[in-house]
């Protein structure tokens, strides 16, 4: 069982966390001028790394959502923070 | 030296000491130049090259794989197939998939052991039994083989299930589908391999694609470990490493990789003869020919590339075994393992043109695709052929991405993939 760092609730159990979406994703304004292509890329579309990956990640017994920084390949996490906030 | 497969040369090799066989396939060293390379020796990349081949003539085919031939997903997975889906896009195409596959070992003079012992997906609740039905319904009006069956006759196809009336997931009945089967997952993948050779493909392995040859605005070949190798057309079919190449040749897709695991047990003696799925714990399993119980379930939740698989998952599958069959708790598990997964936001696979002219794409296929190699490969050769869609592949392009008009399988069949 892996250990994920919340910001606000420090280390607790995978199974806890679901994963969001990849870090860096700004939603496109305004809506009504925003291509079809472009709501592709901001809906769909990924970098899907092999490797290191910044990532949106949701503590579902807290409620919060935050930064995690970590590798897709070995699992281990580099650091979190809060969406915004000061890294810890 | 004897090539073809038949009980006649088995018994005249017999009394030669198996002495006269030839390799299944050769291992050339790769050319300067092909007409069409596919990247990914799994079951999609082999099938392509041999529909290439059959279909279309074009014999002048590499298939480079990175590591060995099967080593991805193909032979890592649990073997189902079947035709359960929803929409009739899908139904189209993983019913496609299963005719192939029900003539697939005569065509390739290969036995792929194939074994349509049926799949029973059992529901718990009338809320479960009305989504069975409605998959029923739509199954039958897609034109493929489907029955609702009632708690009785859903036990006698599987005697062993929980029959515990305070079971926390108890047999409401079921949806059947009797063509649906197993087969043997590397076999699938040397057929199409030794059937592709046979045919005048060059099939390169130890061979890692590592960029991609774009001359004007057009991909002309790849770069690999052992050279470039020049190609009028190129086919993508390595799943959970789709992004990894489509990065390389400047695109993005819309695939998350993650873990997919599946555990068999110790042998035991022949009781279960059909593929049991749960609704309720997304849990399935069957026992192999050398008896083993097969058991698998849903994705592992962290996004990944590792191959090996977290504990959560495993603690999901097994208790969900235990709540459907108590007597394989008896079981010792002998081994765990775990693929790399290409998941799509709506559960269907990408075929079609890449935004790089001259690449083409099969990939997608997810947690799901051993039941498709025989389509995927025959939709990727007609594509990379003649430059343009099967009727069949139109739907998955990657424009339904622009489009909204998904074909969302995730929602539609209610089923874990
Ligand atoms: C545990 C598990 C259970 C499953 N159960 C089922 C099931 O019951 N039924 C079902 O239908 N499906 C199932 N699947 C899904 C199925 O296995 C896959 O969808 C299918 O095998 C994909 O085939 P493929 O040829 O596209 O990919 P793969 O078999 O993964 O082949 C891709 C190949 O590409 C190669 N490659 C990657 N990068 C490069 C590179 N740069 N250069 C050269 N080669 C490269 C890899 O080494 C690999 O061999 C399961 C999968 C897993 C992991
Ligand atoms: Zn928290």
């Amino acid at each position: 069982m892996q250990l994920f760092p919340c910001p606000f609730c420090g280390p607790r159990d995978e199974t806890e966390f679901q994963f969001a979406t990849e870090a860096g994703k700004t939603r496109p304004e305004p809506a009504a001028e925003v291509s079809a292509e472009r709501w592709t890329k901001y809906l769909y579309l990924k970098d899907n790394p092999k490797g290191p990956t910044r990532e949106v990640w949701l503590h579902v017994t807290c409620g919060e959502f935050f930064l995690m920084e970590r590798d897709t390949v070995s699992h281990a996490v580099a650091g979190s923070q809060a969406l915004g906030g000061d890294p810890r | 030296m004897t090539r073809r497969y038949s009980a006649w040369t088995l018994a005249k090799e017999g009394l030669r000491g198996h002495a006269g066989w030839q390799p299944a396939w050769r291992s050339p060293a790769p050319k300067p130049s092909y007409d069409a390379v596919i990247i990914g020796g799994g079951g999609h990349g082999l099938a392509t090259a041999y529909y290439l081949a059959k279909n279309h003539g074009i014999r002048n085919v590499a298939v480079i794989e990175k590591a060995w031939l099967g080593g991805g997903n193909t032979g890592r997975n649990t073997t189902t197939i079947r035709s359960n889906y929803f929409y009739p896009e899908s139904v189209a195409l993983y019913d496609f998939a299963l005719k192939l596959y029900e003539g697939l070992g005569r065509e390739l003079n290969y036995n792929i052991m194939f074994s349509q012992r049926g799949v029973l997906t059992v529901a718990h609740s009338e809320g479960e039994m009305e989504i069975a039905a409605r998959i029923v319904n739509a199954m039958q009006i897609n034109g493929t083989d489907a029955e609702l069956l009632t708690p009785a006759q859903a036990l006698d196809k599987a005697p062993l299930l929980n029959r515990d009336p305070r079971a926390r997931y108890p047999v409401f009945g079921a949806v059947w589908q009797g063509r649906a089967g197993v087969a043997r997952h590397d076999a699938v993948a040397w057929g199409y391999a030794r059937a592709a050779d046979g045919l005048g493909v060059d099939i390169i392995q130890d061979c890692e694609v590592t960029d991609f040859l774009v001359e004007n605005g057009r991909c002309t070949g790849v770069e690999t470990t052992r050279g470039t190798i020049r190609a009028r057309s190129v086919g993508l079919a390595v799943a959970g490493h789709s992004s990894v190449l489509a990065a390389k040749a400047g695109f993005q897709l819309p695939i998350q990789s993650y873990s997919l695991q599946a555990m068999v047990s110790e042998p035991v003696k022949p009781c279960l003869d059909t593929v049991v799925l749960y609704m309720g714990t997304g849990t399935y399993l069957f026992q192999s020919d050398k008896g083993e119980i097969v058991v698998g379930g849903g994705l592992d939740r962290v996004p990944s590339y590792a191959q090996r698989g977290n504990p959560p998952m495993q603690r999901t599958v097994l208790s969900g075994m235990l709540e459907m069959f108590p007597s394989f708790g008896q079981l010792k598990m002998l081994r765990q393992w775990a693929g790399n997964v290409d998941v799509v936001p709506d559960s269907s696979p990408l075929i079609g043109p890449s935004p790089l002219p001259g690449l083409y794409l099969n990939c997608g296929w997810g947690t799901g695709g051993f039941k498709s190699i025989p389509a995927g490969g025959w939709l990727l050769a007609h594509l990379m052929a003649t430059g343009s869609h099967h009727a069949v592949s139109r739907p998955f392009d990657l424009d339904r991405f622009v489009t909204g008009r998904l074909v969302d399988e995730a929602a539609g069949s209610g089923i874990a993939h």
